[in-house]
């Protein structure tokens, strides 16, 4: 039995966090989705630790909502926004993306609710206080190679938006 | 209230749908091309959120991968930022529909 | 030993010399370039002294071999891969050494290039001390004592040959030093290209060495020349050193390649000191001596040396009488003295040419740098017809001329006394006689020397003053630095002579016995061979009588006096419009001469072909128009047969294309293709957006596939 605010938590965040998504896919100005955004973000990093996931829900915080969304305001701010509020937001086919996006949300919704029974009912005991300890044994051992493999993709993210962004190489 | 008090994977998996389907409306009908990369972002964190789910099922390694997906997530905004910037540089445009070179 | 193990470096020094110059010499003082160019040389200078020194010790120990240090292979290998087939059916390694070679022979004229060369670098800081390029001529200069010391120090003809060229590049950029007067270029081309010609010789002569002795060393082609295998007289060897002697005729001058000296005055004056009087032009001289072996071994190629060399002497030295320009004069006198050398050493008597060499390197040395010093006195005027009185004003240039004149007209005790009258003697008493008339030769060309140097020398300093005033006022004796070689060399030009002081006169001729070790037994072999012809022709042999030596020294000398004589009655009062004896006796034959017989002109004829006779070019240019006119009638033609015939068939099968091939196959497939395609067409909006919303349904008909079949 769980405690009623975990009920109460789980709908503010999931309803802030649908908020924080259909604004992010409506408003006009950038700026204002980008900041509908990190409240998307910063409502799921409150999910993941209802979720024992404190490691993930800090990197969230830190690298998502901090970093790239920095990241993303700053190009925001490179690109003028001005001229592309006044244009049409959305394109010419956008009835026909909507519904095919909700049908595939609907199979979604009919699929998870066709296969629950599949879903084992005992949860594993995840120690909230050893978390982090635990996910560096599986990156630092486990995964090592993917880890590395991991470093290798930012390093070639970075040299590529280097390349990407300089004007005369 | 017994189904909806108690939180079940099933909610979380729910509302995972709900922002990728989110995302996806995003990147189907937005014209403007950051939007689009923020509309990924949203799709990027629903499998994050399904990732942590069953990983209250299953174990650790759910969350291990959501790490992985978080550093792709970064390298995808780095890359895809400078195209943008770049694009933007000789087309004056962040439309993506005005791009459609790729068409003979 | 220490300076014979390195004997290497003696090139080197003017090696590094002119690298610098040639990589840092723009951005250098003045004062640093004299230092460094002039410095090594005379560490070279040193260097040589100290080697022949320790070579006196080393060949007392080594039964007067050569001193041979290799450094390396430079060319082939010595491993044996690159064979060649000698004419005997062995085979041979293709292979030269960077090896140096020291003996009595390369030692001497170690010695009196770097001593010359020496002198007239510290001169040159005089002379060209307000000339532009100055970093550049010392370059050069410096270029060219290691390619002079190359060519003298290498063990083999290859290296030899490597010298040779780069002297021969060096005379063409210094006598086109100042390549923006078109003479100086022109003149820089000819010596150039007529040195070419002696060079193939040369290249054709060692070629043949290398089939018929399988080497290319000195030491090696000599130990067989010397071994008796082959006949006095071998055709091969004949071929073989009338080839090396077509390189010395274009090297140093001799007919019928002489034409390039005279016009290389145009370069600086200190360069005709070094390069056109007292160093590259003997190396001819050397090149044969070098070969000494080889020439004993073919009468017909010494005979052939013998009159080149006499009739050189004679032909050039009358141009020489009638020329005005003082460097000319002493460039006709300086092809007349080649010509001596070159007639001693026909006439077998190697020790005596060599000696010429050296006692001429340096009263030349001296009248070049004489005549510098008067043109640089004269404000740059080289015409004798306007100056006159000069002895006074530019004292110590005056007497150092007049000792180097009276070097070269032969009066004793002065150099050129010993050294011409060797060779006159060697010319009359060798062969038991046979080349007297080369004596007579010789002998009138020893006259003539005496006349024109004498007429040089009265003409500049003696009679009335005849050139402008503003000339006049600013006649000055030149500077230290040049005065200085000048004195020195006209001390070597007193002294340098004594060396051979000939054993009639009371003497122990010590230059003869020092190259002994190389000559000896050359000479031997030449004059039995001259005993055999003697018997041929009945005639007794020719004693080395003193009465008759003494005889030859008081005519020769007497000659010398007769010249003087006719020079003084002359030209010693010479006013302005003075007249010139041999114009008043005989006016066609100083025409003849003033135009140096017309050589020049009938090469353009014959050769060059840029004159024409009548409608008919000959010569190089002639085969250029030939050329030119079957390339443009026959060639073109062809050419142009071929382009109408393939033009026809490049209409033919452009039709083709257009209609068949584009119009049938190409465009009609395209034309098929197009109506076909546009379905496929339909799908390709290129928008990603577009892509993606496929996508996205292909998702939702994969999922429901599977959720519900």
């Amino acid at each position: 039995m769980q405690p009623v605010a975990t009920t109460f938590f789980f709908y503010l965040l999931a309803g802030l966090a649908v908020l924080g998504g259909v604004l992010v896919i409506t408003r006009r100005n950038a700026v204002h989705s980008a900041l509908a955004l990190i409240l998307t973000l910063l409502s799921l990093a409150g999910l993941y630790l209802m979720l024992y996931a404190p490691f993930v829900a800090g990197v969230q915080i830190i690298l998502y909502a901090g970093g790239i969304m920095v990241l993303f305001l700053f190009v925001i701010m490179l690109v003028s926004i001005e001229k592309s509020q006044k244009e049409e937001q959305f394109n010419k086919l956008w009835l026909v993306g909507l519904l095919a996006a909700i049908a595939l949300g609907g199979l979604f919704i009919g699929v998870y609710v066709k296969g629950k029974a599949l879903f084992p009912e005992a949860k594993v005991v995840l120690e909230e206080g050893n978390n982090t300890q635990g996910i560096a044994d599986y990156l630092y051992g486990h995964y090592l190679f993917t880890f590395e493999i991991a470093s290798l993709l930012l390093l070639v993210a970075i040299i590529g938006a280097v390349v990407m962004a300089k004007k005369r190489i | 209230m017994e189904a909806l008090g108690q939180i079940s994977t099933l909610h979380y998996l729910v509302l995972a749908a709900a922002l990728f389907v989110l995302g996806v409306i995003g990147v189907l009908t937005r014209r403007n091309v950051v939007i689009i990369l923020m509309s990924i972002e949203l799709i990027l964190n629903a499998v994050n959120l399904n990732l942590l789910a069953f990983s209250r099922l299953y174990g650790l390694h759910g969350q291990v991968f959501s790490i992985f997906v978080i550093t792709d997530a970064a390298a995808e905004a780095a890359v895809g930022l400078g195209i943008i910037i770049a694009f933007f540089r000789n087309k004056e445009t962040v439309n993506v529909d005005e791009v459609d070179l790729m068409k003979w | 030993m220490f300076f014979l193990d390195h004997i290497w470096l003696i090139p080197l020094f003017p090696a590094f010399g002119a690298a610098v110059m040639f990589f840092f010499g723009r951005k250098l003082q003045k004062q640093t370039v004299s230092i460094v160019c002039v410095g090594m040389v005379a560490l070279s200078f040193l260097w040589a002294c100290g080697a022949v020194w320790q070579y006196q010790g080393w060949a007392e120990a080594n039964h007067h071999q050569p001193f041979q240090k290799v450094m390396f292979t430079w060319l082939g290998t010595d491993t044996g891969h690159m064979n060649y087939t000698t004419h005997d059916g062995t085979l041979a390694p293709f292979q030269a050494d960077a090896g140096f070679l020291l003996d009595p022979l390369s030692a001497i004229w170690l010695l009196f290039v770097t001593g010359v060369g020496l002198l007239i670098h510290i001169y040159s800081t005089g002379y060209m001390a307000h000339e532009g390029g100055y970093y550049r001529f010392f370059g050069y200069l410096n270029l060219f004592m290691f390619s002079m010391l190359t060519l003298i120090m290498g063990n083999n003809y290859a290296l030899m040959f490597v010298g040779w060229e780069g002297v021969g590049l060096c005379s063409y950029l210094l006598i086109g030093f100042y390549f923006h007067r078109p003479a100086a270029s022109a003149a820089a081309n000819k010596a150039f290209i007529v040195n070419r010609i002696g060079d193939a010789g040369f290249l054709l002569g060692m070629f043949t060495i290398a089939w018929y002795f399988g080497s290319l060393r000195y030491v090696d082609v000599n130990l067989l020349a010397r071994s008796g295998h082959f006949n006095i007289g071998d055709p091969i060897i004949t071929a073989a050193t009338l080839l090396l002697f077509v390189g010395a005729c274009g090297k140093s001058a001799q007919l019928p390649l002489y034409v390039w000296l005279p016009d290389a005055m145009e370069g600086p004056t200190p360069v005709s000191a070094l390069i056109h009087a007292a160093t590259m032009v003997t190396a001819g001289v050397y090149m044969v001596a070098r070969s000494n072996a080889l020439f004993v071994l073919a009468p017909t190629s010494m005979k052939t040396v013998a009159i080149v060399g006499a009739l050189t002497a004679i032909f050039a030295a009358s141009i020489g009488l009638v020329q005005n320009d003082i460097k000319r004069v002493l460039a006709y006198s300086t092809v007349s003295q080649l010509g001596y050398m070159f007639l001693a050493l026909g006439v077998g008597a190697f020790a005596a040419g060599v000696f010429h060499v050296f006692t001429h390197a340096f009263f030349k040395a001296l009248l070049f740098l004489g005549a510098g010093s008067v043109i640089h006195a004269m404000s740059g005027e080289q015409d004798m017809r306007n100056m006159g009185h000069l002895a006074k004003k530019i004292p110590t240039t005056y007497r150092t001329i007049l000792i180097a004149t009276l070097a070269i007209a032969g009066i004793p005790p002065f150099a050129g006394f010993f050294s011409k009258d060797e060779i006159l003697w060697q010319t009359w008493s060798s062969e038991g006689g046979a080349y007297r008339i080369l004596w007579l030769v010789g002998f009138i060309t020893a006259l003539m020397t005496a006349f024109y140097m004498f007429r040089l020398v009265f003409l500049t300093f003696y009679g009335k003053p005849r050139m402008d005033h503003e000339v006049e006022h600013h006649i000055h004796e030149s500077p230290k630095s040049m005065t200085v070689p000048l004195v020195v060399l006209a001390v070597c030009a007193v002294c340098a002579g004594w060396l051979g002081w000939p054993h009639s006169l009371g003497g122990s001729n010590r230059f003869e016995h020092y190259l002994d070790p190389v000559f000896a037994r050359e000479a031997q072999v030449f004059q039995e061979e001259g005993k055999e012809a003697q018997l041929v022709a009945g005639e007794k042999e020719e004693k080395h009588t003193n009465p008759l030596e003494y005889g030859l020294m008081f005519l020769s000398v007497a000659a010398a006096g007769v010249g003087f004589g006719l020079a003084r009655r002359y030209y010693a009062a010479a006013d302005k419009g003075y007249a010139e004896p041999i114009e008043q006796a005989a006016p066609p034959v100083y025409r003849t001469l003033q135009n140096k017989y017309y050589v020049d002109e009938a090469y353009d004829y014959v050769f060059t072909g840029r004159r024409k006779i009548g409608d008919v070019r000959l010569g190089a240019m002639g085969l250029g128009e030939a050329s030119s006119w079957v390339d443009a009638k026959v060639i073109d033609g062809t050419v142009n047969g071929a382009g109408r015939i393939t033009r026809l068939s490049g209409k033919i099968s452009s039709w083709w294309d257009k209609w068949i091939i584009d119009g049938l196959l190409v465009n009609g497939l395209a034309l098929i293709t197009h109506p076909l395609s546009w379905f496929a067409r339909l799908l390709q909006w290129g928008l990603v957006q577009w892509y993606a919303l496929v996508m996205v349904v292909g998702l939702v008909g994969f999922v429901a596939y599977y959720a519900w079949r």
